[in-house]
């Protein structure tokens, strides 16, 4: 029963595992359909939670696929969905680097890697948009949106004081 | 004696050993509230100097065209990058095992304590400043290209692309891509 579980994780991830350009969050609808629908490992409302979760806790996203492997089979199952989701996509990374480093004096690499630049960049300030859009705050909290953004630019202090404040002001019932 | 891509490495720091590659990860890895990207940002480049924030943008965006998730791609260049397979591993097990052992058990808390109006607080709060902190992040990620005004167009066109209009990072990434490298990577060459 359980090594038929374990079975189903790695075929339910590693494919995923190699067309997840971008991340677990691109395959998200996939892996709900699957684990929910498909496999029934998890209810909608425990899907939910788990997500909400591995967003909040500190790692990367793709701890939603451990939750959901420990939720399904255990320990064994959360180590099993966690590499079968970053084994795959770490190898073809790894060929890559390799690959990469090989052609480190190739005339076209140069400009390759200046012109990723900068979608980088707005790629990345589309994750912050989207972050700020799926917070449910006050108009303070955008305020504080906007001090962090100043803070960590001009000071050295710490990200992790600003969410300690951040936090106090929610329990205060300011955000 | 791991190889030593002496090349590669030399611009920043020439040696980093197998425990700092691990602990350097777990670090990430356990900062990384409200998304990776800022943390990996703050520890590679400014903690500990591995790599310039251009350095840092370009492997950040290599590691987003591949499959796989971003910060597990990056941990695995890093890795591969000091210290061959082995570096890989290690910098592997750091960001991904190392949390997997602490928030698994956590999960099932969750089940219970997730509703409890204190919580939703806290977590809100955490996401408003992982948001401002996201944001600062992309900000310092535009820097080196600051002066070219064709950078940050494209940098424009790629966050309206996938922040506003919702389109599939791949698409984004096939389309900009080439006309990127085309504009912005042939004059920095």
């Amino acid at each position: 029963m359980t090594v038929r579980v374990l079975l189903d994780l790695i075929l339910v991830f590693a494919p995923l595992s190699l067309v997840a350009v971008g991340g677990v969050m691109v395959v998200l609808p996939d892996i709900h359909r699957q684990v929910v629908e498909v496999h029934g490992w998890l209810t909608d409302a425990q899907f939910a939670d788990l997500f909400a979760l591995a967003r909040a806790a500190p790692g990367p996203n793709v701890l939603l696929v451990s939750l959901i492997g420990w939720q399904a089979a255990g320990w064994a199952g959360a180590l099993v969905a966690t590499l079968a989701m970053c084994g795959p996509s770490a190898v073809v990374a790894y060929v890559a680097a390799r690959l990469w480093r090989r052609f480190r004096d190739a005339p076209w690499r140069r400009p390759v890697q200046a012109g990723m630049v900068p979608i980088s960049a707005g790629l990345v300030l589309a994750t912050a948009l989207v972050v700020a859009g799926a917070v449910e705050t006050t108009p303070l909290g955008y305020l504080v949106v906007a001090l962090t953004v100043v803070l960590v630019l001009r000071t050295r202090l710490h990200p992790l004081l600003l969410m300690a404040g951040a936090a106090a002001l929610a329990l205060a019932g300011w955000l | 004696m791991p190889r030593q891509p002496a090349a590669e490495a030399a611009s920043v720091s020439p040696r980093v050993s197998l425990a700092a590659l691990f602990g350097c990860f777990v670090e990430i890895t356990f900062s990384s509230f409200g998304g990776a990207v800022a943390w990996a940002y703050r520890v590679l480049v400014e903690k500990r100097r591995w790599l310039t924030a251009r350095e840092f943008a370009e492997l950040w965006s290599l590691g987003q065209a591949l499959p796989g998730p971003n910060i597990v791609n990056v941990a695995i260049f890093i890795g591969a990058r000091y210290h061959g397979a082995l570096g890989a591993l290690v910098a592997f097990t750091g960001l991904i095992l190392a949390p997997l052992v602490v928030w698994v058990p956590l999960g099932a808390l969750y089940g219970q304590v997730g509703q409890l109006d204190a919580v939703r607080a806290v977590l809100r709060g955490v996401a408003v400043v992982a948001a401002g902190l996201l944001l600062a992040t992309g900000l310092k990620m535009a820097q080196p290209a600051r002066r070219d005004p064709r950078a940050l167009i494209i940098t424009a066109l790629a966050f309206v692309g996938v922040g506003v209009l919702h389109w599939p990072l791949l698409v984004v990434l096939l389309l900009l891509a080439p006309v990127s490298i085309a504009l912005v990577g042939r004059q920095a060459s």
